[in-house]
């Protein structure tokens, strides 16, 4: 069968690129677009390893096929940071070591970032559940709840 | 020593490689890629226990794009060891386990391996390789692995330490430890307590699959760009699997996304480097996460039990268990481990452990986190809490009046230096945390454990650039911030400020030899490494700033970051680091420090935690509502990742304890691979997990360090069993405490509390 050809929006920028049909859209974002940063950790949707942005929506790139890219807003964990500075998220993770191995890490940023565009006074508890979808094996979770609920304090306060 | 201070040594700088893990930069094993490269697949084995008849790989061969199909008839065959670090691997179990020979010998054992030049095109060729096999009963458990009837998985295997064994068996090995005279120790026992436990099979769970890429050269060598806790681990079994020298291959570790031991043994590796020999091209490979489940990992499921006697005052007499620890397809349980983790924390005058190896039809075990210590903790640490509770003593006051001190016989031989188990078992009793009220349906336990922390081999060079910076380069993997920590230890040494450190990972042609990222050595023995290396370019700089003042060079002091020259030297100033950095062209060259060492023992770990559980009565569901971890690092070098590594290990020990298991049907098929039915902790099933960091100095490092990264998962399972027990009255001694096996007891009458009377008759019957 013939490839398809995407034209999509990745991090702001037009992309275009040829897929399966049944190439999934985080095989495309690491193969065809050379974004490596999202990750695969279990191909159904369960780690969160793979998690981008969809139209702003949350999802498990895995579970979206390529093609379903076409002429929609893509961002990943590559997307994040402005220019030189990073986002919020990034450098409240540095600061409260809220890695390890960092293989989740940038799932859980940006599952994280569409946490706080939602809500953002997130309470532990719902920052624990909002994260759910992110397995990490290393930390025990402590430091990235701690990193996430002192993001949202940082950016209240510099929002205000 | 521990009144030594610190100036960096204890900060919590950002790590080094933080900013590529938080950008998307950092590069895993899947995340390689080379020009031409082909994709690599395996054909595994739909059979838990079969004899392989034929393998036929035409129709396979013929796939368009298929340019290479490999099988055990590729790789020599060999029945030589292999020594790894203190490990003798049994190198034909290696090799058979890449590709089985003769017989599969569970679901999911590699047979075959096919590369080609797009992933569709190698499934498409694995789906056509023909295998026959001829299928035979699956031996699942350890109660039929001991049948007396039982298929066996190895015609070869004859037990070992068992005296007068002459009958193939599944049982690998009988190992036996022994102090004083049991039964004498345990007429003097007030209160004898008895029970048996289970353990399921559980995985390490590193979220990263097995990834890596090969490239064979015409010239006979080899390149692998993988993700593992050890480059020369890879390297060496590579070359002995292969029957190439390991000067003929390179490998080049990635970043890697978690390991827990389950990254040492190779998998992919050497079969990427056969297709790419054959196809001559590079080839790679990544695992699916199903793959990881039944092919990689798991650890033993065990069947341990344990009786334990005490007088009316706690003071524990005389210990009798015996130990069965399943090891999956080949020889190597962590049974060994776990009969001398089992009383390591305690005093224990009497005591005889044996310990069984046993083989059933599963995947070959690798290391585990303090491979064997949890689930012998499991039983022993249950046991404790039944005492106490027989006794009316605080649980932690009867671990206090039987825990070792200095001096006291570790039970597989040497005293113990100085170690924390009562410091850190006071500071327990003391916190808020073991007074604080509990609410209804909630339960408190609290449990000891102990590992042993490895030493062995490591390398460290540090290379001091001409403006003052460095840069240290160790042949460890960094799962868990240890570039962070040896970045610390070389500004400790140098004076140079942390983020001027470029700490990184060698690759097997770059550093020297360096054994495992495990064992809790990393930052202990490799750390020795780093200090040592970081003091020889300390004593270079020392020897230079001699030559540039004309004075002798035992004449010239180290002080914060500067020789200092002697009293009275002539137009003497001190020179900082930089100063003689600046200079070292002109006074003898570029200034590189080395240090190898070989670590034969290390500071021996202990920690206890305490656990609040909530139970719904309703659904049988518990939640870990408080958890606290006290555990003896010696020293921390960077407080926020020993933190994180206590965290991280209590939340692996909690899922163990909760949730995860796997669970085969009938033919030996694990019905749960994947994350959704293989259940780990996440976010919204944790509390905050708090630590409290005793530091008893390890005199055996500089700096005081001991390992810190296995101890933590060992008290978990029986703190939280000893909550479930507090909270429901039923002393559950088989694990997963899964909503299904609480909501079932719950529903029915409690189970009493045996009396030793009760338990001699329940052992007379059977």
């Amino acid at each position: 069968m013939a490839k398809l050809h995407v034209h999509t929006t990745v991090n702001g920028e037009a992309a275009e690129f040829l897929c399966e049909p049944h190439e999934t859209l985080l095989a495309a974002l690491r193969n065809e677009l050379g974004l490596t940063g999202t990750k695969e950790g279990c191909a159904t949707g369960d780690c969160g390893a793979c998690s981008i942005l969809l139209d702003g929506r949350l999802v498990p790139s895995c579970l979206v096929l390529a093609a379903e890219s076409q002429d929609r807003a893509v961002t990943t964990i590559e997307g994040l940071a402005l220019g030189d500075a990073l986002h919020p998220l990034q450098r409240k993770f540095l600061e409260h070591a809220a890695l390890q191995c960092g293989i989740c890490t940038p799932g859980f940023i940006v599952a994280a970032k569409a946490l706080l565009d939602r809500q953002p006074e997130p309470t532990e508890q719902e920052a624990r559940f909002w994260l759910a979808g992110n397995l990490c094996r290393c930390t025990g979770y402590d430091k990235i709840i701690r990193a996430v609920l002192d993001t949202a304090a940082e950016m209240r306060k510099t929002a205000v | 020593m521990s009144d030594r201070t610190f100036t960096y040594v204890g900060t919590r700088p950002v790590r080094h490689d933080g900013m590529d893990k938080v950008t998307g930069r950092a590069n895993y094993g899947a995340d390689f890629s080379l020009p031409g490269m082909l994709h690599g697949v395996v054909v595994r084995s739909p059979h838990a226990h079969a004899r392989i008849v034929s393998i036929d790989t035409h129709e396979a061969e013929a796939v368009p794009g298929v340019l290479a199909v490999v099988t055990a008839r590729d790789i020599p065959e060999t029945r030589a060891k292999l020594m790894l670090g203190e490990g003798a691997l049994d190198l034909r179990d290696i090799s058979e386990n890449l590709l089985a020979r003769t017989k599969v010998l569970y679901h999911g054992h590699t047979v075959a391996a096919v590369a080609a030049t797009t992933l569709d095109a190698a499934r498409e060729g694995a789906a056509r390789v023909k295998v026959t096999y001829e299928v035979l009963e699956p031996v699942m458990t350890i109660e039929q692995a001991l049948a007396a009837n039982a298929p066996i998985l190895h015609s070869d295997m004859i037990t070992k330490g068992q005296h007068g064994a002459k009958a193939p068996s599944n049982v690998a090995a009988r190992m036996e430890l022994k102090r004083g005279d049991v039964g004498n120790g345990f007429t003097q026992a007030d209160v004898v307590v008895e029970r048996e436990f289970r353990t399921p099979t559980v995985h390490q769970g590193y979220i990263e699959p097995h990834a890596c890429v090969a490239r064979w050269g015409e010239d006979g060598r080899a390149f692998v760009w993988c993700s593992t806790q050890g480059p020369f681990a890879v390297r060496d079994q590579c070359a002995a699997v292969l029957g190439m020298d390991a000067a003929q291959v390179k490998v080049i570790p990635s970043e890697i996304g978690g390991g827990f031991g389950g990254k040492i043994v190779v998998y992919l590796e050497p079969l990427a480097v056969a297709l790419s020999r054959k196809a001559r091209r590079p080839v790679k490979m990544v695992m699916g996460r199903e793959e990881v489940f039944r092919a990689t990992g798991p650890t033993s499921g065990t069947r341990i039990r344990m009786k334990l006697g005490a007088t009316r005052d706690g003071t524990f007499v005389a210990a009798d268990a015996s130990l069965y620890y399943e090891a999956g397809a080949y020889r190597g349980s962590p049974a060994g481990a776990g009969m001398m983790c089992l009383v390591a924390p305690y005093r224990i005058p009497n005591f005889v452990i044996e310990a069984f190896d046993v083989v059933v039809n599963k995947p070959k075990v690798a290391a585990y986190r303090a491979p064997g210590s949890p689930t012998a903790s499991f039983a022993i640490e249950s046991v404790i809490d039944e005492l106490a509770r027989e006794l009316r003593l605080d649980p932690i006051d009867l671990r206090l009046k039987n825990a070792v001190v200095e001096g006291d016989a570790a039970p597989f031989g040497p005293a113990y230096g100085p170690i924390g188990l009562k410091a850190l078992l006071e500071a327990a009793r003391r916190h808020p945390h073991w007074k604080t009220p509990l609410a209804a349906n909630q339960g408190r336990g609290v449990a000891c454990g102990f590992w042993f922390n490895a030493g062995m081999n490591s390398s460290a060079t540090v290379t001091l650039n001409m403006d003052g910076s460095a840069a240290v380069v160790t042949g460890n993997p960094d799962i868990g911030g240890t570039r962070a920590a040896q970045a610390l230890m070389v500004s400790e040494e140098l004076g140079i400020p942390v983020e001027r450190i470029r700490p990184g990972v060698g690759d097997t042609d770059s550093s020297g030899y360096t054994d495992v990222t495990g064992g809790s050595r990393v930052c202990y023995a490799t750390g020795m490494a780093v200090i040592g290396a970081a003091q020889d370019v300390r004593e270079q700089l020392r020897a230079r700033a001699a030559k540039i003042w004309n004075v002798d060079v035992a004449s010239v002091t180290w002080e914060k970051g500067h020789a200092v020259p002697p009293k009275g030297a002539e137009k003497a100033e001190p020179l900082s680091v930089n100063d003689l950095a600046a200079k070292m062209t002109h006074t003898g060259g570029p200034i590189v420090g080395r240090a190898s060492l070989y670590a034969p023992m290390a500071g021996p770990g202990f920690g206890a935690h305490i656990c609040d559980l909530e139970v719904d009565p309703e659904t049988g569901r518990s939640r870990v509502v408080r958890y606290t971890a006290f555990q003896d690092v010696g020293k921390a070098v960077h407080p926020s990742f020993v933190e994180g590594q206590i965290q991280g290990g209590a939340a692996q020990g909690i899922g163990w304890a909760l949730n995860e298991e796997y669970v085969f049907d009938k033919n030996g098929v694990m019905e749960n691979a994947g994350f959704l039915d293989y259940r780990m902790p996440v976010a919204s099933d944790l509390p905050m997990i708090e630590t409290v960091l005793i530091e008893v100095a390890n005199p055996l490092h500089p700096y005081g360090v001991r390992g810190v990264g296995e101890v933590p998962i060992v008290p978990p399972l029986a703190a939280v069993a000893n909550a479930m027990r507090d909270a429901t009255g039923i002393r559950f001694t088989e694990l997963p405490l899964s909503p299904p096996r609480v909501l079932a007891a719950l529903n029915h009458e409690p189970t009493p509390v045996r009396t030793s009377d009760e338990l001699s008759a329940v052992k007379a019957d059977s």
